[in-house]
């Protein structure tokens, strides 16, 4: 089963780090996503610049709105996803606990939705099937 | 082919591996990390003479690698790998008593009744949180947390992996039982819309009841295995085709499945044999009862009633009065049984009990006494919960003004004129 794994962090932790150790805290990070892509748990992610290069677009009075800045006005911001290939719910989150990411802030699972029937029907709707 | 190794050993292969690793999440990783091996090199090297064996070795070593990466960053991960390195392998013969060993973790008293359920399924029968949560009306992660929990209480609490002695066994195995039995109630009265995960439900109980049965020698274990095997075998008989319930005495008889019937009762005779028997096996007594009549007007109901004397004696419940109550309705007529069961109602047990006011509404409506029958049905209908039993009762309201109706001409056609 898919699960989409958001990593939240509150950046400030960060700049407070010295670079021995935030080298030995991206270096435990790097090894278990490692052994989570040699077990074939690991099939996606990415790690996410910091929430100040981000933009916001929201649907406002009829058109799109641009901000700068993250959407969530909180302390923790999302720093990371991962797509994780799990047997369960429960063995995601054991996956996930045992990452040493989890140090960093709440981390959000939750089980990639499968539009393959909702996608089906579009396409017999636009002819394109 | 791997597909049905994992099915059918990987139970045993993770009790293995929780004993030997002595954690839960450790063991499940190793037994994931071993399949995983499996997967590529069984395919290169040919399948090996012992597959569990090769499963159980490579799982440790897997153990051990991981727990040597991580203490690169941990010192104490590196002690535990040297200590499972050096700790002796036992052989084969204490695979089976992994699989009971993880049984009663699961079910250990001082676990939340309602996790020691999930615990048994996930981690003995091995069903996903997903489909354990669709079985017992809740969500994923309200069932995961469940689970999470548990897991750490075991961690917390220090429970240890072993059988319980002699002398804890009889309180200890009360539980187990108890879940196990949960576990096939919710399969057996599956609703239509879940029958198939329902029905599975029901498979995995009996299944764990064999486990049980194999390695523990025990009356009551055998008493249970019984019951579900004799309630099982009449599942075809019990439902029509659009998911009427269909009740016993009117269960076509020749839909039920005699070879489970024939172990049942085999179970049965040789639990009371024992003369250590409980509750299971006298319930399972009086299904055999049932199960040995040809027709439901063949039924001794005179040897029903004694059982039901005897597992009251055992477990004095209302519930059990009840059922008891009934039996005597079918021994000694319907004024009889209505009597009891009035009087238990009378006391102010089962009061919010459907099927207390179902009972009395079926005496009442063989007693002739149809607007009183009537009332006791709408009580039963306030208190059912599932679509089977409100139709079913439903159903009955219908009949009951249709009798009326006749009852009303016909008495009118016999009034002089």
């Amino acid at each position: 089963m898919k699960f989409i794994c958001l990593g939240y962090a509150d950046p400030d932790t960060f700049s407070k780090v010295s670079e021995s150790e935030m080298n030995s805290m991206m270096d435990e990070c790097f090894v278990y996503d490692d052994m989570l892509r040699k077990n074939g748990h690991f099939t996606g992610g990415e790690a996410l610049q910091g929430p100040e290069t981000a933009a916001t677009l929201r649907w406002t009075n009829g058109k799109v709105a641009v901000t700068d800045g993250p959407f969530a006005e909180t302390k923790e911001q999302l720093g990371g996803i991962l797509i994780l290939e799990a047997r369960d719910l429960n063995h995601a989150i054991e996956l996930i606990s045992n990452h040493p990411g989890v140090t960093f802030g709440p981390w959000e699972i939750r089980p990639a939705a499968d539009l393959s029937e909702m996608l089906r029907e579009s396409e017999k709707r636009r002819g394109t099937a | 082919m791997l597909d049905s190794i994992y099915r059918a050993e990987s139970g045993r292969i993770l009790a293995t591996l929780i004993r030997l690793l002595g954690d839960f999440d450790r063991a499940e990783e190793a037994m994931h990390d071993a399949f995983g091996a499996a997967l590529v090199q069984w395919p290169k090297d040919g399948v090996p003479a012992n597959p569990r064996a090769w499963l159980v070795s490579t799982g440790r070593f897997k153990a051990i690698d991981a727990l040597r990466r991580r203490a690169r960053f941990d010192a104490s991960q590196d002690e535990l790998a040297a200590r499972l390195e050096t700790q002796p392998v036992a052989e084969d013969p204490s695979v089976e008593d992994d699989r009971l060993r993880l049984i009663f973790v699961c079910c250990h008293p001082a676990l939340a009744p309602e996790a020691r359920v999930a615990l048994t399924l996930r981690e003995v029968c091995g069903l996903t949180t997903e489909e354990i949560a669709r079985a017992f009306l809740t969500t994923p992660p309200a069932l995961a947390q469940r689970i999470v929990r548990a897991k750490a209480k075991i961690r917390e609490l220090k429970l240890p992996y072993q059988v319980p002695s002699a002398e804890e066994l009889p309180e200890r195995l009360g539980p187990v039982l108890h879940v196990v039995y949960l576990v096939f109630n919710e399969g057996y009265y599956a609703t239509s819309g879940d029958s198939v995960t329902r029905a599975d439900l029901s498979a995995e109980a009996i299944r764990l009841g064999r486990v049980l049965h194999e390695l523990l020698p025990n009356a009551e274990v055998m008493g249970l295995l019984a019951l579900m095997l004799l309630q099982e075998s009449r599942r075809a008989a019990r439902t029509s085709e659009d998911g009427e319930v269909i009740l016993l005495e009117d269960q076509d008889r020749s839909r039920w499945d005699r070879a489970a019937i024939a172990e049942g009762i085999a179970l049965v005779e040789r639990a009371l044999s024992t003369r250590r028997f409980g509750a299971y096996t006298l319930q399972a007594a009086i299904a055999a009862v049932h199960s040995e009549a040809a027709t439901a007007d063949a039924t001794d109901w005179a040897q029903i009633v004694a059982l039901y004397n005897a597992l009251f004696g055992i477990e004095p419940t209302p519930v059990v009065e009840l059922n008891r109550a009934a039996a005597i309705a079918m021994r000694d007529g319907a004024a009889a049984g209505l009597q009891r069961i009035d009087a238990i109602l009378a006391r102010g047990d089962l009061g919010d009990y459907l099927f207390a006011h179902s009972a009395r509404a079926d005496l009442l409506r063989r007693l002739g006494r149809t607007d009183e029958a009537r009332a006791a049905y709408e009580r039963a209908l306030a208190l059912a919960r599932q679509e089977p039993e409100k139709r079913f009762l439903e159903n009955r309201l219908r009949d009951l003004s249709k009798s009326a109706v006749l009852d009303d001409y016909m008495s009118k056609k016999e009034k002089p004129t």
